[in-house]
């Protein structure tokens, strides 16, 4: 009851605070975008290889591209106000399609690389601190170490090196097999065997940064007279790491997590172009090399977005995992 | 073991009655316990009886706590103890792990100093109790949930059926302290190990809760193992004493004759220490006794630890620590206090 009445709290200070976060962020990248030398015209001109003056007058004309920015700035204004993301030039088609057909395989690649590295994260933390000092605690923070300084689209490389082109285990790219038309819970696994390796290769960073914050949070957590306590009590390891350890331990890794969930959206645009995974990231790249700014605002947009509820989340987490925090 | 408990009046306070002869509670012998780089106590035996309060006194770092973990072995790891602690014929050094861990908790009880850090700050209070319960009484939670509200409730908590759910940022440090206590004797231990129960709470609170621990102890009908730096608490609530000085013990005897005449130089040191207000010392007409020097002194010293800072030492005592030897009443480790002829040595101890 009172962590709900406690959710509620959280929600509604967020949603206050979420609003002229957004609206700060889209005016921001709005004017920012205007530094970018060129616009859509100059692509589309660029690539049909041949352009008149008129021409190029005619398309800014068509995108609106000719009047002042700050008229610009309100129509894009206007047009959120109305829930809608605009009109991308490049694809014709508006940017909230565009988006929300992307948006589902992003959230799903950051979830599963979110949850593979949390997982993996702890679960390495807490066996490391279980035998602190002693070889397998070095051995596996040697392996954390490496798996820490190796870049994410060299894993992605090296996995998909492995993986799918000597063992031919796993599929090295895309996220479903071309042409094969599946339904139901065959085209689920299709997808999920697709998503192994982007989720590795964008976890493994993540889950070394985890696994040494759990292991240093829990040998923290280890020298705490309530331990001593819970020893007293004449419970057995196993209890006193699972219910005095772990959880205090959490809370700092939590607390990580959450402020890494912008970071990891940016590793996801990195993997995917290494994976050809369609998500947001590969739009994000594509509009900018398009010049499509509406594209590239909904998507900062979105991204925002999620990291803003991603966050919530987190606070939820947060309050659960410690009463100490009570609407502050 | 089998000894019935019953036949035992519980307020039982004169040491060494009948009932020594069923042998102690808790028997410990030659007890040594070395951190890494620093021996915190050096060979110390002592015994106590069934319901009895034994206070263990001395200054910080003597190896008050360091005794007192190492009974139920919670000294962190590469802690080397070594010793003997009989607890009802189970020599707790040598049982296997599962074994100690039937008995922390169901037998023996710990309260620790610091009831703030001594409680889980993300789990319930009630939590904390009943798991105890759950563990040794084989009780589901739901059973373990009633006996907690008994539980809060013997300790004097108002409205205790409620305040299971209280995390214990929710409570004060005298509250927090009683839900040790409560965790403490939850399986209706024989043994309390108290490590300065009271050190961490302010003045007021602290008689209370040390009334509250005596009255459980005769309810309860269980031995208390109270480690104290407070000679005030000492003389309120304990039946006999040992004074422990850098890692040994080197007077035991009885509350009472100890504060009468305390015959090791250090007790007499300590004894002249602690005011009295009947007496009429003040600090704008006299000055607080004190003992000469500082416990460093003791690291390292070959003989009696207490030789640097003794006013009676002689050359003997620099050569080999003394041994803790009956003396009349008591245990005393000192040379010059157990010799025949004391008359000289109560003329240094009159001032």
């Amino acid at each position: 009851m009172r962590l709900l009445s406690r959710a509620g709290k959280s929600l509604s200070r967020t949603a206050i605070q979420a609003l002229p976060v957004v609206l700060g962020i889209v005016v921001l990248n709005f004017l920012l975008l205007q530094l970018v030398p060129g616009d859509a015209a100059d692509v589309i001109a660029g690539e049909s290889g041949s352009a008149t003056a008129e021409t190029m007058a005619a398309l800014r004309k068509q995108f609106g591209l000719d009047q002042p920015v700050l008229i610009q700035l309100a129509n894009y204004l206007d047009h959120l106000a109305h829930l809608s993301l605009g009109f991308s030039p490049r694809y014709n088609t508006p940017v909230g399609d565009l988006i929300m057909s992307r948006l589902p395989f992003t959230l799903l690649l950051m979830l599963s690389a979110f949850v593979l590295s949390l997982v993996v994260g702890i679960a390495f933390g807490a066996f490391m601190a279980a035998f602190a000092r002693r070889w397998p605690d070095r051995a596996l923070s040697l392996f954390v170490l490496i798996l820490y300084s190796a870049p994410g689209f060299w894993v992605g490389l090296m996995i998909i090196v492995l993986f799918s082109v000597k063992l031919g285990w796993l599929p090295s790219g895309g996220a479903m097999t071309v042409g094969a038309d599946l339904t139901g819970l065959a085209r689920m696994g299709d997808l999920l065997t697709h998503l192994v390796l982007p989720s590795i290769s964008l976890a493994c960073f993540f889950t070394a940064v985890y696994a040494r914050l759990t292991r240093s949070a829990m040998l923290e957590v280890e020298r705490q007279d309530f331990v001593r306590a819970a020893e007293a009590k004449g419970l057995g390891p196993f209890a006193i790491q699972m219910r005095h350890v772990l959880r205090n331990a959490l809370i700092p890794v939590t607390t990580v997590a959450g402020l890494h969930l912008g970071n990891l959206l940016g590793g996801a645009i990195v993997v995917e172009t290494v994976f050809g995974w369609p998500g947001m990231g590969r739009l994000a790249l594509d509009a900018v090399m398009a010049r499509d700014f509406n594209v590239l605002l909904g998507v900062l947009l979105l991204s925002s977005f999620v990291v803003i509820v991603a966050n919530v989340l987190i606070d939820l987490l947060h309050a659960w995992l410690d009463p100490r925090i009570e609407s502050v | 073991m089998t000894a019935p408990n019953s036949a035992m009046p519980p307020s039982t306070r004169t040491p060494g009655s009948i009932l020594r002869s069923q042998g102690p509670l808790l028997d410990v012998r030659n007890l040594s316990v070395a951190f890494p780089g620093h021996l915190a106590v050096r060979d110390i035996s002592f015994h106590i009886d069934h319901g009895e309060t034994l206070a263990l006194v001395g200054e910080s770092g003597c190896g008050k706590s360091a005794t007192s973990f190492a009974l139920m072995r919670l000294l962190p790891r590469g802690t080397a103890v070594a010793g003997e602690v009989n607890f009802n014929g189970i020599d707790l050094f040598r049982t296997d792990a599962r074994a100690l861990r039937n008995i922390r908790g169901k037998r023996i009880g710990l309260i620790l100093q610091e009831p703030m850090t001594s409680l889980n700050p993300v789990r319930t209070i009630g939590d904390q109790i009943a798991e105890g319960l759950v563990r040794h009484e084989k009780l589901t939670w739901t059973q373990a949930r009633t006996r907690t509200a008994e539980l809060l409730d013997l300790v004097r908590i108002p409205d205790a059926a409620r305040r299971y759910d209280d995390y214990p940022h929710n409570m004060s440090g005298g509250m927090r302290q009683r839900v040790m206590i409560a965790m403490a004797v939850s399986c209706n231990p024989q043994l309390v190990i108290a490590d300065e129960p009271t050190t961490a709470l302010d003045v007021t609170l602290q008689s209370e809760v040390l009334e509250l621990l005596d009255s459980l102890r005769r309810q309860l009908q269980m031995a208390l193992l109270l480690i104290t730096h407070d000679l005030g608490v000492v003389a309120q609530w304990a039946d006999r004493v040992a004074v422990m000085y850098a890692g040994r013990i080197v007077e035991q005897a009885a509350a009472h004759d100890l504060f009468e005449r305390p015959v090791h130089p250090y007790s007499q040191g300590l004894m002249r220490a602690t005011l009295r207000l009947d007496d009429g010392t003040h600090y704008s007409n006299a000055r607080l006794s004190e003992i000469p020097g500082s416990v460093a002194s003791a690291a390292g010293e070959q003989g009696c630890a207490f030789a640097p800072r003794c006013s009676q030492a002689t050359e003997a005592c620099y050569h080999a620590p003394p041994a803790l030897v009956p003396f009349r009443d008591r245990l005393v480790a000192c040379r010059v206090a157990v010799e025949p002829s004391e008359e000289p040595f109560r003329a240094v101890v009159g001032r």
